[in-house]
């Protein structure tokens, strides 16, 4: 069994503080907003959530470029812990998004440009993962995944930038466009913005500390499959 | 008073974003704990099956009673 390596035990410790820190700021520190109430806090949690996860998928599709020209397995490990972190991150994105929508927009979903586009982009990725399960071969799996990453990564940026293209009923908060159809959004307060800052802190922070401990899985996973082999043989 | 907004209470909306948010991050790094868990047994169990066997130490070992050849004395004549 391998130990832990001390700068993760610590990343760890700290992501768990930071969590805390960050929910202390979204319910106590920053103020309640005037119309929505207390609902729009969970803002907090989405926009960090949201953030990482998109960046991670952006992330897993350079890894994906580095495993198609070096041919190493050890990139498609590191791409496919990225992306499965990015969508447990997505997934809270999707669900405190559409709990907040239910007060702010009387539905609990839409077919609004941005729930579609995050929608297809969360699908995009688990059907990734579907697709590595049917493919036996390591070396062949590790190419088909990266080839759908690549091409899968196209969604991260189409969604970040569907409410600033298409206009429709989802705010833009940060850098605000003046959109008449949206509906839900607010001006921060300077409170607010610490708040959300801090919470882009601990999410990269938390993201950072759980990547790293699924690579090691992902390390354990590959040696179990080795040693499979041998005493197979 | 005319024009004053009444901020809706959505605190139960709240409640409900922060448990979702908080379960779905716990039961991921369950896990994670779980599946670590099961390799580092499947490694352990692997790694045994893997080692060679070790011989037998003479001394450990009581020497068996074999049964006396069986030979035909010849008889000098």
């Amino acid at each position: 069994m391998q130990s832990k390596p001390v700068i993760l035990k610590i990343i760890d410790v700290l992501a768990v503080i930071l969590l805390g820190v960050s929910t202390y700021f979204a319910l106590v520190k920053a103020p309640t907003e005037l119309v929505m109430g207390n609902v729009q806090r969970v803002f907090y949690f989405h926009i960090g959530t949201a953030w990482t996860a998109l960046l991670g998928f952006l992330f897993a599709s350079a890894l994906s470029i580095i495993f198609l020209f070096s041919k190493d397995l050890k990139w498609d490990r590191y791409q496919v812990a990225a992306i499965e972190v990015s969508l447990v991150f997505f997934l809270i994105t999707i669900a405190l998004g559409s709990i907040w929508a239910r007060p702010a927009w009387n539905t609990w979903w839409t077919w609004d440009p941005r729930l579609t586009t995050a929608a297809i982009t969360e699908l995009v990725y688990v059907a990734y993962f579907m697709l590595r399960q049917g493919i036996d071969d390591p070396d062949r799996r590790a190419r088909f995944g990266a080839v759908y990453a690549l091409i899968g990564g196209i969604s991260a940026p189409i969604t970040f930038f569907a409410i600033r293209l298409y206009r429709d009923i989802h705010p833009v908060v940060i850098g605000a466009g003046g959109n008449p159809k949206a509906q839900g959004g607010f001006d921060m307060t300077p409170d607010m913005l610490t708040a959300m800052f801090v919470a882009l802190i601990a999410f990269t922070v938390i993201f950072i500390d759980l990547y790293w401990n699924r690579i090691r899985l992902g390390n354990l996973e590959d040696k179990v499959e080795q040693l499979k082999l041998k005493v197979t043989m | 008073m005319l024009f004053q907004e009444i901020t809706a209470n959505t605190n139960n909306y709240m409640v409900a974003g922060y448990a979702v948010a908080f379960i779905v991050m716990a039961l991921y790094v369950a896990s994670l704990y779980v599946r670590t868990r099961n390799l580092n047994r499947d490694l352990t169990t692997l790694d045994e099956m893997d080692k060679p066997s070790v011989p037998e130490k003479p001394s450990q070992s009581k020497p068996k009673k074999t049964a006396k050849p069986v030979t035909k004395k010849v008889r000098k004549k």
